[in-house]
């Protein structure tokens, strides 16, 4: 196809709380995603790199960051900042490039290094910051995943098992993860023994924030053929669309929905108006995939995710999860990287890990997470300030 | 209980009557309303209007969602010692098309609450400093039967 580009090498530096340089991560990930693919650092002609804000000085989490730990060749650089669809933007950004014929070989990288504690906004009277009116009124993150978990048993009927089941069912394959942060498999009990965060979710329900790297080379797939990777997974979508007029589901950090009170206007879902640009670049349909990687930034919201991209009815979700169809083995495996809880979620690199993962799967070299016969992944993601995306691998 | 004067914890957003209404705004030329209060550009994208009114939001509503924090949160949150947990709630809006969060008064907990339950806008502590308490719009469960669409 005319827009794909092939992914050749990919590699991760494992999550975990390490304290050190997110640059560390980065190029260690670089590193090992450079061997994978056998081509030299020097070749490289194009780095693009996921971004993240944080206290100090943000336009240090950069591409050309890395591109200088890497050691300066000349290459050109790019950074791309979309909250938790960074690297699927930085990606983005690296097949434009390839696809217009201005690089053959290109480097996509992001890496993390997560505070301690709360990430508070900063202080003062600052009722302009959405931000800071939520936290200022009591309105934590947790506060956003418990309101969508809710909505799902008082309106399907999922129950406090179901979402357990689902921290369960990921800490299962996490737990064969090498590079996964928690590698314990959980039970039941243990997550309902964990405190009550925010109601119906627990400690155990919402995933940590972890440091961690992950990058991909990707390249025309003329340059795949020469190298001898012809059969290299291909990116095949990218969707990194923001979300449409009126925005019907209250997301962090706001304090309220936009208004459908205007002539012609209706509420719409946001998550499920990610995939589509992805499913329509990559001319294929829920039906066609293979296996997901989903944000479960709750476990909730891992089954809203899994109706968001169509792979099952609306509503049904927990049905699938009891049956086993979501587990590795079943109809649509979800997040048999372990998911980001057995991961923690490390912003910049997240979306990038994502297609790692599904990378290793198509290539079928994901050992005893090995999805049999995978042959089209899907990515999905969202953050905060009207960023997400979905990334589509096939083979 | 103190006597300090009640301040709203935010200014202009809320009005301090007895039965308060939040302060929103609405494009004059699509109806579109905006809650905080906006009036320097129109969201909706088929409009481009810099054209507000101010207006009085619904007071009542049905619950869109509901949840409680159990844990305190960081600044600039400032928590009673101790620690109180408190409901929240998401409060969908017939008029507006659209979903408020608020914290619900206290004593009522999330096993008082339920999708769709019909609530009202009451102002209540969200904090006292040394000098007045603050109060903000808080969500209260109305009485099984009462119709919120008319009460406006
Ligand atoms: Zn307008």
């Amino acid at each position: 196809m005319a827009n794909e580009i092939a992914i050749i090498g990919a590699g991760m530096h494992p999550w975990g709380k390490w304290g050190h340089n997110f640059v560390q991560y980065g190029v260690a990930a670089a590193r090992e995603a450079l061997a994978d693919a056998g081509v030299p650092w020097q070749d490289i002609r194009f780095v693009s790199g996921g971004a993240t804000v944080r206290c100090g000085y943000p336009g240090y989490v950069a591409g050309a960051t890395f591109a200088q730990a890497l050691g300066w060749q000349g290459a050109e650089v790019n950074t791309s900042y979309a909250a938790c669809a960074s690297g699927s933007q930085a990606l983005a950004a690296a097949r434009n490039k390839i696809l217009a014929g201005e690089c053959e070989v290109a480097l996509v990288v992001g890496a993390d290094t997560t505070p301690k504690g709360f990430l508070a906004p900063a202080g003062g009277y600052r009722p302009e910051d959405p931000d800071w009116v939520r936290f200022y009124l009591g309105i934590t993150n947790p506060t956003y995943f418990a309101l969508y978990a809710r909505r799902r048993m008082d309106i399907y009927g999922d129950t406090l098992e179901d979402f357990a089941a689902v921290k369960v069912k990921n800490s299962r394959v996490g737990a064969k993860n090498p590079r996964a942060r928690y590698r314990k498999c959980f039970t039941a009990e243990d997550v309902a023994a964990s405190a009550m965060v925010a109601d119906p979710l627990r400690l155990m329900d919402i995933c940590a924030t972890s440091d961690g790297g992950a990058a991909l080379i990707v390249c025309s797939l003329e340059y795949a053929r020469k190298i001898g990777k012809a059969d290299a997974p291909r990116v095949a979508g990218i969707s990194t669309t923001t979300p449409t007029f009126a925005s019907g589901v209250v997301e962090m950090p706001d304090i309220a929905t936009d208004s459908a009170a205007a002539n012609g206007v209706e509420a719409i879902s946001y998550r499920s108006r990610i995939p589509l640009k992805a499913y329509e670049e990559a001319g294929i349909g829920p039906e066609d995939v293979s296996l997901a990687e989903v944000y479960d930034l709750s476990t909730a919201l891992e089954l809203d995710w899994i109706e968001d991209l169509q792979l099952v009815p609306r509503g049904e979700a927990a049905a699938w999860l009891r049956r086993g169809d979501t587990a590795l083995g079943g109809r649509i495996p979800v997040n048999v990287s372990g998911g980001l809880a057995c991961f923690g979620e490390a912003v910049p690199a997240q979306a990038l890990a994502q297609v790692c993962e599904l990378t290793w799967q198509l290539r079928g070299e994901a050992g005893d997470r090995q999805v049999k016969g995978a042959k089209v992944g899907i990515t999905a993601n969202q953050g905060l300030f009207g960023h997400g995306s979905s990334v589509i691998v096939k083979k | 209980m103190s006597d300090k004067p009640l301040a709203a914890a935010i200014d202009g957003w809320h009005t301090m009557a007895d039965k308060p209404h939040l302060i929103g705004t609405q494009c004059t030329h699509c109806d579109t309303y905006f809650f905080p209060p906006q009036n320097q550009y129109c969201r909706n994208p088929a409009c481009d209007s810099t054209d507000f009114r101010q207006v009085e939001l619904s007071r009542t509503g049905h619950i869109w969602s509901y949840t409680n924090a159990c844990y305190q949160p960081p600044a600039p949150f400032v928590a009673a010692d101790p620690f109180q947990p408190y409901a929240i709630a998401g409060v969908q809006l017939e008029r507006e098309q659209m979903v408020v969060l608020g914290q619900v008064v206290a004593g009522v907990s999330v096993a008082d609450l339920r999708v769709g339950m019909p609530v009202e806008l009451v102002l209540e502590t969200l904090h006292e400093t040394d000098d007045d308490i603050k109060v903000t719009w808080k969500w209260r469960p109305l009485p099984t039967g009462s119709n919120p669409a008319t009460g406006a």
